[in-house]
């Protein structure tokens, strides 16, 4: 069975969301022909579908949510895990799957201790694979956040998971002297 | 009533009946998996029920068609067999066959199947191609065997059509697909554990109750 990210509690942040869709389902209406768009419009706002949402869904149009979730899974653009702060995308394209991408990607699954598709419970990391972000001559290549990281090796992901999160927890100092300052 | 003549033999049936089932109750086996009595739109998904049909150019799946008066249906010619044959070695080259250990040894669909067409169980010229995981717990009253299940749908049939539950469904796509469900022993009605319709017309023994009633 597909992760669903069950074991990540929704924010503050996404159930307020979660609850101003509500007005917008009335709107768009009860035929299940409509649950593609639903879930599109969902997605949009939260950026991935989370265990409620499906629950909501299958309310909304008396299915089952076990229907919801049939759909959902078939198409790839729906997503059920949050993206992390900082998203992994790991290129697989033919350059970088010669150039062995998918050592790459188990490399970042196993010291992020995740699979493919999912979230760390901090949700600071998500790793996914993409097909080709256009830079073969680099290959493999590693997408973290907005920066491309070029020629990737085993030795670089531990490098870079650990840079990312000292970064984190130096944003997190500084926010808590500054909160501490005021 | 329409008469039609299945390999030689002359038979009645009600107009609108579909051929697979005609064959069925007038003592004519056609090999078949997906197919359950009395449904309305067969998935014609086992790709094993192929019969020729004088005036079509190829086989055609018995079970997506209504007799028709003075249809002449052929069950056993060498194209069907052939075309019958290589699905049953697709449905394996994505089965775990190990016979000895599954509960399904002796009542199985595809021993059966194989035991007809007197077919070895094996993919032969198809890769095996089986996923990673061996059996799937998260469903409350249920446990999955993934490499067993040969999509078929018959539980997800049983499951809409005739319990009215729809707690499983297909879920996701391509090599990947499983039967699925969505939900938690809080959401999944206890009717569920009750019901186990869908084991029951398992014919590989993918889906299991995790305890005997």
């Amino acid at each position: 069975m597909k992760d669903l990210g069950m074991n990540l509690a929704l924010s503050a942040e996404e159930k307020s969301l979660l609850e101003l869709i509500t007005p917008e389902l009335v709107k768009i209406g009860k035929d299940r022909s409509k649950l593609i768009p639903i879930l599109q419009l969902i997605q949009e706002k939260l950026a991935y579908l989370p265990g409620e949402a499906i629950h909501m869904v299958a309310d909304h149009l008396s299915i089952s949510p076990s229907e919801v979730y049939g759909v959902a899974t078939f198409y790839n653009q729906f997503r059920f895990n949050p993206p992390g702060r900082n998203p992994v995308k790991v290129c697989l394209g033919t350059a970088c799957h010669v150039k062995g991408g998918d050592i790459i990607l188990e490399n970042f699954e196993r010291k992020l201790d995740i699979k493919e598709g999912q979230t760390t419970p901090d949700r600071e990391f998500s790793i996914e694979r993409v097909a080709c972000v256009g830079c073969c001559a680099l290959a493999p290549v590693t997408v973290v956040g907005q920066t491309v990281h070029g020629h990737m090796q085993p030795s670089k992901v531990e490098g870079l998971v650990l840079r990312a999160r000292i970064e984190r927890e130096k944003q997190q100092r500084e926010k808590q002297k500054n909160e501490s300052s005021e | 009533m329409v008469t039609l003549l299945i390999d030689d033999k002359k038979i009645d049936v009600k107009e609108g009946t579909n051929l697979l089932r005609a064959c069925l109750e007038n003592d004519i086996y056609i090999p078949n998996l997906c197919y359950i009595k009395g449904m309305q739109n067969p998935p014609a998904s086992c790709r094993l029920c192929f019969v020729e049909i004088e005036g079509e150019d190829h086989p055609i799946a018995s079970c997506t068609v209504r007799v028709r008066d003075d249809m002449l249906v052929h069950t056993d010619t060498p194209r069907v067999r052939r075309l019958q044959k290589t699905a049953l070695q697709l449905l394996l080259s994505v089965h775990d066959v190990d016979c000895k250990n599954c509960p399904a040894n002796r009542k199985c669909g595809l021993q059966d199947m194989a035991r007809f067409l007197k077919t070895a169980l094996k993919s032969n010229r198809f890769d095996l191609f089986l996923k990673k995981n061996q059996v799937d717990q998260s469903h409350p009253f249920l446990d999955y065997y993934p490499n067993r299940c040969v999509l078929c749908g018959r539980c997800v049939y049983v499951c809409r059509d005739q319990q009215k539950l729809t707690e499983l469904t297909f879920a996701q796509r391509g090599f990947n697909t499983v039967i699925g469900f969505f939900g938690n022993s809080q959401t999944i009605p206890p009717s569920c554990d009750r019901c186990r319709a869908c084991a029951e017309v398992c014919p590989v023994a993918a889906l299991l109750p995790k305890r005997e009633i």
